[in-house]
């Protein structure tokens, strides 16, 4: 307070003035400062040969997982009795969660802390193969490297490794796929007689004729997080297309994103797909029953119709995935599929990693599994057992391991989650009218930006 | 911000006619002040200075000048970022200097003492609610689909939480939840700094034919003028420290809302997803500027300092 008074003022504004230029000074010496230091260094080229952490036979390993993974691993822990864990539930599986990348983050600058193995998505995959700072090692193990034998690792569905290959290594083993295909109320389709579409070309006239004849039925929705991923992907368009490893494309211009943007515009017009989310509030209440076809991913039988919608059982069926009328080959997306990881920091890489095997390729595990397993023998098993097949109309088998096998991996995994731009640049801008085709150049600057901002290269031809 | 926490001793009102006791200004001063000054080093001054530190370093701790400035002014998303702080400050900002004047105002003057004291405590309660409560009370506020006021919402062409959403909307629900968590605190501080005005001041001002409009005017709001600056600094300092409201209005809307709305998002961001410490860090020193630098103009502009001078 005495600094306040009066008689201090003068001598108040003089130190003022003095720490003023003292400041400006020192902003100076800052500038001319040996500013030539990189102000990043991202460590991506010149990783050295995985050396792991010192082994303690027998000690305990920390597990993460999400909620919808946590039976699995309590099943392990059950018929593995003699193997100390610790379970740990986490927010692994939501769209574009960062959670295990902050901690992650963290725990490089701690020094400790890092679980075993852990859930996450193939986005997960992209930053944990590289190392966070320096002189930090990257947090996923090389599996590869005399952990799981390559045998093991040819068994999974095609392509369903990509997003966990980096550098010439395997750094995680993919839990499930969440391949892309046509879902429809086949009461409904046989009620009205409708044909299932096999084209684009026949999805959309049907989509415009429900529209006339059956006012307020859907045929699709674009609102929720992950809805480009079902479309977009599907229609291969170039958004997401890694040509080098720190050298994006983004070319929301081909003819591959437009026809794809106009198709849904036009069902969008005709108000037979909703920009409204199926995930979203209100939703299933009050058009969930109003769902005549759902262009998506292979959970959404479980997850979305049976849990959310809560459709009477066989009402619901699945076709294979569209194609483009006169092309030859099909493609589609891959929406979410989980991946698990075993750290590099583990000081019992053989027990981490004998339960990361036994999660994602074991018939024991994958059959009674939530989602649709990556690894082709288990598939089988998962496929064969009632509980994954009894509720639909028929039998999904033979769509569902098509589509596993024609995920177009044209759509690269990257450092960023593909959701952001799509969900904050993109679906906004649908609900404000705006159309598609005309939404299409912000969501490229977005995607543009934003891999700038994580150090790519960005190319749009 | 800690240094402007301080504040507040520096505009307490001094009782007139007594002299300062210096007596007593022994160990025991030092001792019940040590506490408090060791908090304010370890978690005030500290990690200022660290926070300085890695703004003119990289991960690797080589000095690198202002360029973390550069880069960060250069991301695409720091305009954005800083605009969106700024329309929210302004319209909060004065949304709460007249509002919440005026409300203290008519509290001491119109209406009786037992009924404004009801009103000040009904007013206080949503500033009890932490933050992330508040946040999540105003998410089912703003979905039409749970919210008790839903007619209103689809009166206003409001139909889904996503439309509610829209990025043109965002400054206004977040001034809207920053003043019914904020303004019913300051209304009470408010209403005791009118208290403080004698009571012989007032009588004069009616005596010369003052009515109730112009003594608020020119009587009660001028002298409480220094209160009001400093819920002004106050409020500007939580104001560009916007963080909790947007991110939570970001997970509830499913990714609707931008992860780097704000500044102090695009700082965590930059921290806990692309693993830059030292880019956070130049944010982080870029809003502590802006902050320092608002309420030494409003120091400066109102003669804050000046109120003890006899």
């Amino acid at each position: 307070m005495e600094s306040s008074r009066s008689p201090r003022t003068g001598r108040r504004h003089s130190l003022l003035r003095t720490a003023a230029v003292t400041l400006s000074l020192a902003t100076t010496a800052a500038l001319a400062g040996c500013a030539s230091a990189d102000t990043t260094t991202r460590s991506s080229s010149g990783q050295s040969a995985f050396k792991p952490a010192a082994q303690k036979e027998g000690s305990r390993i920390t597990v993460w997982a999400d909620s919808t993974r946590l039976p699995s691993v309590q099943a392990y822990q059950k018929s593995h009795p003699d193997v100390k864990m610790k379970i740990v539930t986490y927010d692994g599986g939501a769209d574009g969660s960062t959670y295990l990348q902050s901690k992650v983050q963290l725990f490089d600058r701690t020094g400790s802390g890092w679980p075993d193995v852990v859930f996450g998505t193939p986005t997960d995959v992209t930053w944990a193969s590289e190392a966070t700072k320096p002189d930090a090692r990257p947090f996923a193990a090389p599996l590869d490297e005399k952990l799981v034998p390559q045998s093991t690792l040819d068994e999974f569905a095609k392509g369903s490794l990509t997003p966990c290959e980096f550098d010439g290594h395997t750094y995680c083993m993919r839990n499930d796929i969440a391949q892309v295909l046509l879902w429809y109320n086949k009461s409904l389709m046989d009620k009205w007689g409708y044909k299932v579409p096999t084209t684009w070309e026949d999805y959309e006239a049907l989509g415009k004729k429900v529209a006339k004849d059956h006012p307020g039925y859907l045929v699709g929705s674009v609102g929720d997080t992950n809805s480009h991923e079902s479309y977009f992907w599907s229609g291969q368009c170039p958004a997401f297309s890694l040509v080098k490893p720190d050298t994006l494309r983004t070319d929301l211009r081909d003819p591959k994103c437009t026809r794809m943007a106009k198709l849904l515009d036009d069902l969008i017009g005709a108000k037979a797909i909703a920009t409204q989310g199926f995930f979203s509030q209100g939703f299933a209440e009050n058009s969930g029953g109003k769902v005549l076809m759902a262009y998506g991913p292979s959970w959404y039988g479980q997850y979305l119709f049976k849990a959310g919608f809560k459709t009477p059982a066989k009402q619901i069926a699945a076709a294979p995935p569209l194609a483009w009328k006169g092309e030859s080959t099909t493609a589609t997306g891959n929406v979410g599929g989980g991946v698990w990881m075993v750290s590099s920091h583990s000081a019992n890489l053989k027990a981490s990693t004998d339960l990361v095997t036994w999660l994602t390729t074991s018939d024991e595990n994958q059959a009674g599994a939530p989602t649709y397993p990556a690894y082709t023998q288990a598939a089988k098993a998962w496929l064969a057992n009632p509980a994954n097949r009894n509720y639909f109309a028929n039998d999904v088998s033979e769509p569902f391991e098509q589509a596993a096998n024609e995920v177009w991996t044209g759509w690269s995994n990257t450092r960023f989650s593909d959701s952001t731009a799509w969900s904050s640049v993109v679906l906004p801008a649908l609900t404000s009218g705006k159309s598609l085709t005309e939404t299409l150049p912000a969501w490229q600057r977005e995607i543009a930006g934003e891999a700038k901002s994580q150090g790519y290269k960005v190319v749009d031809q | 911000m800690t240094l402007l926490e301080t504040e507040p001793v520096a505009v307490s009102p001094v009782r007139r006619g007594t002299t300062p006791r210096r007596t007593g200004r022994g160990r025991a001063g030092y001792f019940f002040v040590a506490g408090y000054a060791l908090l304010l080093l370890a978690f005030g001054v500290f990690p200022t200075g660290y926070a300085f530190y890695l703004a003119l370093t990289n991960d690797r701790g080589q000095f690198t000048g202002l360029n973390q400035f550069v880069k960060v002014v250069q991301d695409y998303r720091f305009a954005p970022a800083f605009t969106h702080m700024l329309i929210y400050l302004v319209m909060w900002l004065v949304t709460l200097v007249v509002l919440v004047v005026l409300t203290a105002v008519v509290l001491r003057s119109r209406v009786r003492p037992g009924t404004s004291a009801l009103f000040r405590f009904l007013y206080y309660i949503p500033g009890a609610l932490a933050g992330v409560a508040s946040v999540l009370v105003w998410l089912f506020m703003l979905d039409p689909d749970v919210s008790p006021v839903s007619w209103l919402l689809t009166a206003m062409g409001l139909k889904t939480f996503a439309a509610v959403l829209a990025p043109g909307n965002l400054p206004l629900i977040l001034m809207l939840i920053a003043f019914w968590t904020g303004a019913g605190g300051w209304m009470v501080v408010m209403y005791g700094a009118l208290n403080n005005i004698p009571d012989d001041v007032l009588e004069a001002a009616r005596m010369d034919g003052a009515g109730p409009w112009r003594t608020a005017w020119h009587i009660q709001i001028p002298m409480i003028r220094q209160w009001i600056v400093y819920m002004t600094i106050m409020a500007f300092a939580t104001g560009t420290q916007l963080f909790v409201e947007p991110q939570l209005l970001q997970t509830a809307s499913l990714g609707r809302v931008s992860p780097t709305w704000s500044p102090n998002q695009l700082a965590y961001v930059y921290a806990f997803q692309q693993g830059d410490f030292n880019g956070a860090a130049a944010i982080s020193v870029v809003l502590l500027a802006v902050g320092l630098l608002a309420a030494g103009l409003l120091v400066a502009r109102s003669n804050l300092f000046k109120l003890d001078e006899k």
